[in-house]
């Protein structure tokens, strides 16, 4: 199958996933399910990589600018920089591609080889609203989240590893972190991480949705899937990054 | 009642199932027997509506299936019950949760009234006490009762199994068996089995069709197919030496 018959039959899965729940309340409980499954869990993960890249970032930044004519705050100003517009928004979601990403297609995949999705279709359950819009409201409910609390735990991070290491002054450090404060950073890290959510969410969900055989099936639609996650996030990145930063 | 009638599927342009035609009554159990890639659950599918046909008219009690307006159609699989070959439970879902999944979905029901289907239906299959168990805790025969108390938990009209004791012991498979075949007749349904397996011929099969190569190649009851000619139900039948001697002792040809 060409990449053009991939992307009208992933628009038209879109078609069916974005229709009015048949039950409320059996919404919501998949949605709070969703929530706890691929964002609450993934919490850790954000937490632990974010706090460390932040402390290299930091000794990455005073290991490289040693020049005295060059003020020490521009390794906070530096770090603060990196983490909200890159690191935190793509950087983050390329992990949770890995870790979400996976999850989403092989959920979604075993369902379909264990004819879980046609018992839902023989009920008369439309399939794709009932599994799918869930994770894509929890994955944009709860993305922006878990990248704000990547970027505080990033630059939290940097400061303890700046200050124990003592190659940046705490004081230095936060004149950094307030130096050209420009709003807009934080406006376009959120806007890449929904955008973001909404990729991480649905591809991996059609490549789980449409796998045919069995569970080694299964198991290349999810390396797959991580894949065309990551590659699509990249390029949005590029395009999104053109448009609202130039 | 379920009319199929020139039913036609190609998968492509191979042809699948070719012009057929049959009637599943009320009340009775139907099976559609024949060897591994006939077309039993290509057919099976295209009556769940799964699969939509190249041709042909399947009407469900006068309802043409194909002209219905879509949800009219998902109505209609409201009124449905279907027995996956591998069960088909959800795996995040316990036993009640499983059972109740349809009535939630598509009736107002309060908690206790849920529950108290749900237990009814259990009790119906002999599986009571096991209320919060998950599938994966189940044994297979198990796991087919919770299937076909999920099946008949809204009261459908036409209950599709395919191959419902692939798997299961004899013993088993023979309760198996039984209980869908009681259920028809205790709720007049209309019941249709995918099935290779012979005992469940004789034991339920109060019609039988044969499919060979995408065609139906015979049609009778559990009684005629000890009778007939038919070489696609003898090579079928009898292609088991325990039939052959069952046949045998049956119509007095013992050697």
């Amino acid at each position: 199958m060409n990449y053009l018959e991939h992307t009208g039959k992933y628009f038209t899965m879109l078609k069916q996933v974005f229709k009015k729940p048949q039950k409320r309340t059996i919404f919501n409980e998949m949605l709070f399910r969703e929530i706890e499954d691929i964002g609450i869990n993934s919490i850790g993960i954000t937490a632990f990589i974010s706090f460390f890249v932040g402390g290299v970032v930091v000794i990455q930044m005073a290991l490289n600018l040693e020049n005295p004519f060059i003020p020490r705050y521009l390794i906070g100003y530096a770090t603060r920089m990196s983490l909200v517009l890159e690191f935190s928004p793509t950087l983050m979601s390329i992990i949770l591609a890995g870790k979400v990403g996976s999850y989403i297609t092989s959920s979604i995949g075993t369902m379909r080889v264990t004819e879980q999705i046609d018992a839902l279709e023989v009920m008369g359950v439309n399939s794709l609203n009932y599994l799918v819009l869930p994770k894509i409201i929890a994955s944009i409910i709860f993305y922006p989240l878990l990248v704000t609390l990547g970027i505080f735990l990033g630059i939290y991070g940097g400061m303890v590893a700046g200050v124990l290491t003592d190659l940046i002054s705490m004081q230095d450090y936060i004149i950094g972190l307030r130096t050209d404060l420009d709003p807009f950073h934080f406006t376009y890290s959120m806007i890449k991480t929904v955008v973001f959510a909404f990729v991480i969410a649905t591809i991996p969900a059609y490549h789980g949705y449409y796998v045919t055989g069995g569970s080694l099936e299964v198991g290349r639609a999810s390396t797959k899937a991580v894949v065309w996650t990551s590659v699509v996030i990249i390029v949005l990145n590029y395009f999104l990054t053109q448009m609202l930063l130039s | 009642m379920i009319e199929v009638k020139n039913l036609h599927k190609e998968f492509n342009g191979i042809n699948v199932l070719n012009d057929i035609s049959a009637t599943f009554e009320k009340g009775q159990t139907s099976l559609i027997i024949g060897q591994s890639g006939s077309g039993k659950t290509v057919l099976l599918k295209c009556l769940l509506g799964l699969f939509e046909p190249e041709r042909g008219i399947i009407s469900f009690d006068g309802r043409n299936h194909s002209e219905l307006a879509i949800n009219t159609k998902r109505k209609l699989r409201e009124e449905i019950g279907m027995v996956f070959q591998g069960s088909a439970l959800f795996d995040s879902l316990n036993v009640e949760e499983n059972i109740m999944f349809p009535i939630k979905m598509f009736r107002n029901k309060t908690p206790k009234e849920m529950l108290l289907r749900v237990n009814e239906v259990l009790e119906r299959v002999n599986l009571v006490n096991s209320n919060k168990k998950y599938p994966s805790e189940l044994s297979g025969g198990m796991k087919k009762r919770v299937a076909i108390a999920r099946a008949i938990v809204m009261n459908p009209k036409y209950l599709f199994c395919d191959e419902p004791n692939s798997g299961l012991d004899p013993q088993t498979s023979t309760l198996i068996d039984n209980l869908i075949h009681e259920i028809t007749v205790e709720n007049n349904i209309t019941t249709i089995i995918n099935s290779h397996d012979m005992n469940s011929v004789m034991e339920i099969g109060d019609k039988i069709i044969l499919l060979k190569d995408g065609c139906k190649a015979w049609e009778g009851n559990k009684n005629e197919v000890f009778y007939t000619d038919n070489e696609a139900v003898t090579s079928f039948v009898y292609s088991s030496n325990l039939f052959k001697k069952v046949r045998d002792v049956y119509t007095g040809n013992i050697k």
